[in-house]
């Protein structure tokens, strides 16, 4: 049950933003410009951090229904989020995105965690600095999400076609559906 | 130095700001309403959450302005330096220091979160509002704290800087300033 009176059977972040819809709507901006916005990382790729930074925060919510959308997105090559999940060393992805995945993964740990050699790394391998902001602030973001979402102790569906039917919505635009 | 190119004149979470400012405008938004909107908290407690949670993630530059805020706001200097030290002890009502621990444990992971530190702050009269509110700006705080460290901001150690932002925050508020920030450049 969650810590606080959030409508029932609703889930996640979404029972939080109806609980206060004045939070609701700025959480639902930031989300939306920072994974479907203007950045040189592709959609599916904003959506991995996303889905790998929550899955570190162990926020069950967060990482179910983002990986649903990483998936969706990237279509015929869906394997690639569980390849992330596993091992980012090993999956099939590019340098300059491993190397900006562990970059957000320090910034889950602590922002002092991220040192000079993991930012010269992704530029190595051509990461540009809008790429490397967007991926910190993406990783910081989720941070902030995980821990409304789990510190509230909202609902997390266990059905895994909850997100699959979720994450059809989410790939269109983050909005906020007050009904 | 930062890991991008920011701004001189406007070190730790300024600089990134004005960076990206499509993003900025909702985490602004957002701080506006949790800081300075209607609330039952007053503006010096609120602060007080964002210092606990900033001190707690070692982020200098957002404990120092933070702390600076909250000490002109609360017109005293005790309550910042005993939260940082041990919350328990500070001179707070009950139902503040309850909020404080659920402060601390959202820092540590949402998980972290217990039932009983939720109950405790009910007895002591929170509403499900105030720990809403506590929650969110601790967890808005681990954004911040880590966006500002994550990329390496400046954090200056003159103490006169913080007095100058804790004046401003308490002046204006979390908003852009209309006329931007290039009054600040010497």
């Amino acid at each position: 049950m969650a810590h606080i009176n959030l409508k029932e059977g609703v889930p996640g972040i979404k029972s939080l933003a109806l609980f206060r819809p004045e939070t609701g709507k700025p959480l639902y901006a930031l989300v939306e410009i920072l994974l479907h916005g203007p950045s040189p990382l592709t959609k599916d790729e904003r959506e991995l951090v996303a889905s790998y930074v929550s899955y570190q925060n162990n926020c069950m919510f967060c990482y179910q229904s983002h990986s649903a959308a990483a998936r969706r997105l990237y279509g015929a090559a869906d394997f690639i989020v569980s390849e992330v999940i596993n091992d980012i060393d090993t999956a099939g992805i590019s340098d300059k995105l491993k190397s900006l995945l562990r970059i957000a993964d320090k910034v889950r740990i602590s922002g002092s965690a991220v040192l000079p050699h993991d930012v010269e790394e992704a530029k190595n391998h051509g990461a540009s600095d809008r790429e490397i902001h967007d991926t910190v602030l993406i990783a910081a973001t989720f941070c902030m999400f995980n821990r409304y979402v789990d510190g509230l102790n909202s609902f997390t569906p266990s059905d895994r076609d909850v997100y699959d039917e979720m994450s059809k919505r989410m790939v269109q635009g983050y909005v906020l559906q007050t009904h | 130095m930062p890991y991008i190119p920011l701004e001189d004149h406007l070190p730790g979470i300024t600089g990134l700001l004005e960076y990206r400012k499509d993003t900025a405008a909702p985490i602004r938004e957002l701080t506006q309403i949790l800081l300075r909107g209607e609330s039952t908290l007053t503006e010096g407690e609120r602060e007080l959450i964002a210092t606990i949670v900033s001190h707690r993630n070692s982020c200098r530059f957002c404990t120092a302005a933070h702390t600076a805020a909250a000490d002109i706001l609360l017109g005293e200097t005790e309550s910042t330096a005993q939260v940082k030290a041990d919350h328990h002890s500070a001179p707070l009502s009950e139902k503040m220091k309850c909020l404080l621990t659920i402060a601390a444990q959202t820092q540590e992971s949402g998980k972290a979160v217990t039932t009983q530190a939720v109950q405790e702050a009910k007895d002591a009269g929170a509403t499900d509002l105030e720990i809403h509110d506590t929650v969110l700006i601790a967890a808005l705080f681990c954004l911040y704290n880590r966006y500002v460290d994550g990329l390496a901001t400046v954090a200056p150690s003159d103490p006169g800087f913080y007095e100058g932002l804790g004046k401003r925050l308490k002046d204006n508020g979390y908003n852009r300033l209309p006329q931007g920030y290039d009054h600040l450049k010497k």
